[in-house]
């Protein structure tokens, strides 16, 4: 969906121009509301979804074996990162 | 932490309204979420665009500390891949798609559960945003209690990968603690980047 990222974009690039205007530095609070809203409808929408609320541990399952497993790959790359590039010459 | 608990009551308070019937279906069901989602990431351009440190960190790109956020997307991505052979209800895109959260869980379940509905239904898309949302809260939970011994046992680098986008926020104090204060910028630099590249790979992995 470009429609997404392209209001990112517009935002990136409009927030910088403006990035003296004293309002945008409140920003972390009204995304912070704004999520809220978001994950208020989703919650609505989930709770209302039976199928879903009956198989949670199931999902709690999956979402358990995809976190460590992202997170631990990326633990291996940056390892390997300081390995071969931030200790060799030990400029770093 | 509080924030956090703040946001996962207000999730389980909209859970617990849904699950009594309350609010009449035709509120969630129709656009309004996409629009405010629109409205979410205007802002989230807005606060990287106006960000102090955004200018500094364009100009002070170091090929060198790019290899950091490079590492944390090859490593999630590529994990997340495997996650997807295990997990045969889902695709290794819907995998790569959830891992792409790299711990920004309000963001990722949001996207997925918007831009997968179209492709996959509704129902299917609810499921995995639910995945999205629980797998980014238990990284975010893993790189914050895991900090010391990620630190003890993989390097100084590896807590600001596995923090993902929180390395310049909620993760900040720990990264600073384990891994040194010099590594503050390289983690607010790693953390704005992966920012920036959540939105991305969301929606490309969903379109998949």
């Amino acid at each position: 969906m470009p429609i997404v990222i392209g209001f990112m974009f517009t935002g990136i690039v409009v927030g910088y121009l403006l990035r003296d205007i004293s309002f945008l530095k409140n920003t972390e609070k009204t995304i912070t509301c704004t999520v809220l809203l978001l994950l208020f409808i989703i919650g609505i929408s989930i709770g209302s979804n039976k199928s879903v609320i009956n198989n949670l541990p199931h999902f709690g399952w999956q979402a358990g074996i995809l976190a460590v497993l992202s997170t631990c790959g990326s633990i291996f790359a940056s390892w390997m990162v300081l390995k071969l590039f931030f200790q060799k010459g030990g400029k770093s | 932490m509080r924030h956090n608990v703040i946001i996962l009551l207000v999730f389980m308070m909209g859970c617990v309204l849904g699950g009594m019937n309350l609010v009449p279906s035709d509120m969630y069901q129709t656009n309004v979420s996409m629009y405010i989602l629109y409205a979410l990431m205007l802002q989230v351009g807005l606060s990287i665009g106006s960000n102090k440190d955004f200018k500094n960190m364009i100009s002070g790109i170091n090929l060198k500390l790019l290899l950091i956020p490079l590492a944390t997307i090859c490593g999630t991505l590529l994990f997340s891949a495997l996650a997807g052979l295990l997990l045969s209800q889902w695709s290794v895109f819907e995998c790569m798609a959830v891992g792409s959260g790299f711990a920004y869980y309000s963001l990722s379940s949001v996207l997925i559960t918007q831009l997968k509905a179209t492709t996959i239904g509704a129902q299917l898309a609810t499921e995995l945003s639910i995945i999205a949302l629980l797998s980014n809260i238990f990284r975010e939970i893993i790189a914050l209690i895991g900090a010391p011994l990620i630190y003890k046992y993989f390097g100084k680098l590896a807590p600001i990968s596995a923090a993902g986008v929180n390395s310049m926020d909620v993760a900040l104090p720990v990264i600073c603690k384990h891994s040194g204060k010099e590594m503050i910028p390289i983690a607010i630099f790693h953390g704005i980047l992966i920012d920036m590249t959540v939105p991305f790979f969301v929606s490309f992995f969903c379109r998949l």
